[in-house]
């Protein structure tokens, strides 16, 4: 029976009472070698994988995730997706990252719910006005959609924010990308794992990666040790986020990289109410109504290195202080859970997708908790480097080397430091 | 939450301080180092997942910066000292 999701896959196992689904993708025990192993089954590993299987021929490789799938960042973020960026680097990679979006439903046989409802970006001064102008002008000369909405478009587009002269920080006008939205976070893990897998990409679950294996004479990795044996491989792809230090000094390489926590929160199921993905810069804040009717939000690091998982309170009260003031009328809304995760946060607040300084080993992290919506591009990316061994155009600018040239891609135009995205 | 013991105010709420940076050596005489040094000094981290030494500032207090060791786990504070001061012992403390 094919495994092909379709309407007549539906009403045929509706006619056999959904008995009939089988297990999107295997559970194989990991074979003693590979031509390829990627480090880390979140979206960004399976969409490596993907990419190497279907774009570059490579069938023998294997996903190893310490935890279960799509179980780290990929199912802690706040599943925004948009390419309003400033600097080509990262604006040209996000573009190319939206457009895989674009298709990725149908190329995945997968419904990751992805809905274009516009990514809206608030402005609060006339200094910020001015920046957001050059960002919306930047984006415009690549070839980026973007509007620019007036008081009256915002409350006409967003009838529930408070527009209003007298709020602590008055709204003047906003950014919009209207390709911009959000997905289904877990979708695209699975899209992802059962699409590999079909194309033989072997996703071993619970099994950590404890040391990579490099030959001695040549200094290239030749494997992985980890909690299920040994395995081999000339080519290792790292995909783990906030653990990007910790497998990368497997092989002694030391990163740009901190990592710290960054906390979300979804409120109880209200009818729909918000229509797009509100965000703000100046109070550093993002909302937007899941398809369940959840209000899902976030804000700001937590402020301190921690691999810790679980936030702090001060933050929730920022998050909630943001939320209450741009939209009143959720002031009574009930959390229904909050959670973190560990993001890489480098010291430009740019990416790293490239080869790192030993040979067959390279890396896709620093994600500066905005890695949800590079889940494609990262994996396009980071599988063109590894089966080429040298970076695709689109990521060349986004090297580790850059820290040594001096070539930083910093959108905030500060730093190094930390936390910046 | 924290619960910090500035070292010279006392223990305090978290939400008075701001985190600084990892305490990184500043190299001794920077007209020397070599590029690769200084890019090493300005940019790349241990980030180690435990024990943190970094450095805070009292906003709400002292006004001044202090080393905190952290763990980046548990959250649990081992001490504070004002900077280049050397942690105080058991022995002492």
């Amino acid at each position: 029976m094919s495994r092909r999701y379709s309407i007549w896959a539906l009403a045929r196992n509706a006619l056999r009472h959904h008995e009939g689904w089988q297990k999107a993708w295997r559970s194989p025990e990991p074979k003693p070698a590979y031509d390829a192993l990627i480090i880390g089954g979140g979206g960004h590993g399976l969409a490596t994988a993907y990419y190497l299987a279907k774009l570059h021929g490579l069938h023998n490789i294997a996903v190893l995730e310490r935890g279960w799938i799509g179980g780290g960042n990929t199912g802690r973020n706040t599943t925004i997706v948009r390419s309003n960026y400033l600097l080509d680097e990262n604006a040209l990679f996000y573009e190319h990252s939206l457009k895989l979006w674009e298709g990725l439903s149908e190329d995945l046989n997968y419904n990751v719910m992805f809905s274009q409802r516009k990514v809206i970006n608030t402005c609060h001064t006339p200094a910020e006005r001015e920046a957001t102008v050059r960002r919306y002008n930047s984006m415009r000369l690549l070839g980026i959609d973007a509007e620019f909405l007036s008081r009256e478009d915002l409350a006409r587009i967003e009838p529930a924010m408070n527009l209003s002269p007298d709020s602590r920080f008055p709204i003047l006008c906003a950014l919009a990308q209207p390709r911009g939205g959000s997905a289904r976070h877990d979708a695209v893990a699975w899209g992802y794992a059962r699409a590999a897998d079909a194309l033989g990409v072997d996703i071993i679950q619970n099994c950590e990666v404890t040391g990579i294996d490099r030959d001695q004479a040549t200094g290239a990795v030749i494997g992985v040790q980890t909690t299920r044996g040994q395995i081999e491989a000339r080519k290792i792809g790292i995909a783990v986020a906030g653990h990007s230090s910790q497998v990368a000094a497997m092989a002694g390489v030391r990163l740009p990289i901190e990592s710290h926590l960054l906390q979300a929160f979804v409120s109880e199921p209200v009818k729909p109410f918000l229509n797009t993905v509100v965000s703000t810069g100046a109070a550093h804040f993002y909302i937007s109504q899941t398809n369940k009717g959840e209000v899902l939000l976030g804000g700001e690091l937590d402020g301190y290195n921690s691999f810790s998982q679980r936030g702090t309170l001060p933050k929730v009260q920022d998050v909630v202080a943001n939320a209450t003031e741009m939209f009143p009328c959720i002031g009574r809304l009930r959390f229904m859970r909050q959670w973190a995760g560990v993001m890489d946060m480098t010291m430009d607040g740019s990416p790293i997708i490239g080869k790192l300084p030993v040979q067959g080993l390279y890396m896709s992290g620093g994600w500066c908790y905005g890695g949800f919506k590079a889940t494609p591009g990262s994996g396009w990316c980071l599988a063109w480097t590894i089966a080429k061994d040298e970076p695709h155009k689109l990521n060349a600018g986004l090297s580790l080397e850059r820290f040594r040239t001096g070539h930083m891609i910093d959108e905030k135009g500060a730093g190094p430091f930390p936390k910046a995205h | 939450m924290l619960l910090i013991s500035c070292p010279w105010c006392g223990p305090r709420d978290e939400t008075e301080f701001v985190y600084g940076e990892a305490a990184v050596e500043r190299p001794a005489d920077p007209a020397s180092t070599t590029d690769a040094e200084w890019t090493d000094y300005l940019y790349f981290r241990d980030n180690p997942k435990g024990e943190h030494k970094e450095l805070w500032f009292h906003r709400s207090g002292c006004h001044r910066w202090f080393v905190l060791e952290r763990n980046t786990v548990t959250h649990a504070i081992a001490g504070a000292y004002p900077p280049k001061a050397r942690p105080v012992t058991e022995d002492e403390a």
